[in-house]
């Protein structure tokens, strides 16, 4: 894509530009490149405002909910007059305000078997900011299908993780975590409690995997998933066995070849809303 | 015998399984852990047999949602 900056754009992205790794050949790649944020929440909320600031041409984001009071402590894209506003809607409003050569779809909207492919289809990757097990299971499976890569994340009290997947390259989620944990066996945020930066912490990472992605700048974190505990204050990388041995989903020979909606494993899932 | 544990240096009884040690490690969730010893994953139906020996690098993987509820 011929993209030609102007002195506004040379100027707001200086400190890209400025960098070997990025340059103006990478601010048109991020320009004219695509993610796809999957949760204004508390991982997205970040990742969008810091991928909205660095110029990504066309942004995704998916949510089908409203802001609420208790999201705010965390969830720094929406402010408090956003109240009952739908999360997308906010998340836009806060985007398009950083930067004008962004372009916002929203997806008010739960992902579901029937609507993740065509949602995934248009970007360039895509980050998973959700919180429930259904949604990373079926972001991973559609994203291995599709050939999109994406980076799953999580996080709970003062700890969180990342993985970037390359499918078919590199060691997916379902590689890892094979199969969905039992409804309510596993504690969510909302049960468990997260420190609001945790959110800050992992949801960066995301954008910079996401920005590294698209630039081609250094090495992305696939193959390795990355924890970080705040209390201890470490980083740590876990090295992962080598991509689709026996994976259900990845492997050369998959036994899921068709996305799975499994039952919502929140307790506050209230069937029909959207 | 020394192994290593999410990558800190441990000393646990020789021949501790990976069960044990488990128990040992006040692992959060144990039912759905995953566990990889030395880069490679162990099933959890060996997870009793599965004795680690010195020097064995182990890790724990868990289950981590977290950001939005309503995606």
């Amino acid at each position: 894509m011929d993209i030609k900056f102007t002195n506004d754009q040379l100027e707001r992205y200086s400190r890209h530009i400025i960098l070997k790794e990025v340059g103006v050949k990478g601010q048109k790649k991020l320009l004219g490149g695509s993610v796809l944020i999957i949760g204004a929440g508390g991982l997205g909320a970040p990742a969008a405002l810091y991928l909205a600031a660095a110029g990504v041409g066309h942004i995704g984001i998916v949510d089908a909910d409203v802001v609420d009071l208790s999201n705010l402590q965390r969830q720094v894209i929406h402010t408090t007059n956003d109240i009952g506003k739908p999360k997308v809607e906010s998340a836009k409003e806060t985007m398009e305000a950083i930067n004008p050569d962004v372009e916002v779809t929203t997806y008010q909207k739960f992902l579901a078997s029937d609507n993740i492919m065509d949602i995934i289809k248009d970007y360039d990757i895509i980050l998973d900011g959700t919180d429930n097990f259904p949604a990373k299971f079926l972001i991973n499976d559609a994203c291995v299908m599709a050939n999109k890569p994406f980076v799953h994340a999580g996080i709970i009290r003062f700890k969180g993780q990342l993985m970037t997947v390359i499918p078919h390259e590199s060691p997916c989620y379902r590689c890892v975590f094979k199969t969905m944990p039992p409804k309510d066996a596993v504690p969510t945020c909302k049960q468990a409690g997260v420190i609001g930066a945790m959110a800050g912490v992992i949801g960066c990472l995301q954008a910079l995997e996401a920005v590294k992605y698209l630039t081609g700048a250094g090495e992305l974190l696939t193959g390795k998933l990355l924890t970080f505990d705040a209390l201890k204050m470490e980083f740590h990388t876990i090295k992962l066995p080598p991509r689709g041995e026996g994976c259900a989903v990845c492997s050369d020979h998959p036994t899921i070849t068709e996305l799975i909606d499994y039952e919502q494993a929140q307790c506050e899932w209230k069937p029909g809303q959207n | 015998m020394k192994i290593t544990v999410s990558g800190e240096k441990k000393e646990v009884k020789d021949g501790i399984t990976v069960s044990e040690l488990i128990v040992e490690e006040n692992v959060e969730t144990p039912e759905y852990v995953t566990v990889s010893v030395n880069e490679e994953f162990v099933k959890k139906e060996d997870f009793e047999t599965k004795k680690l020996s010195e020097g064995d690098e182990v890790e724990f993987l868990y289950f981590m949602g977290g950001g939005a509820y309503f995606a």
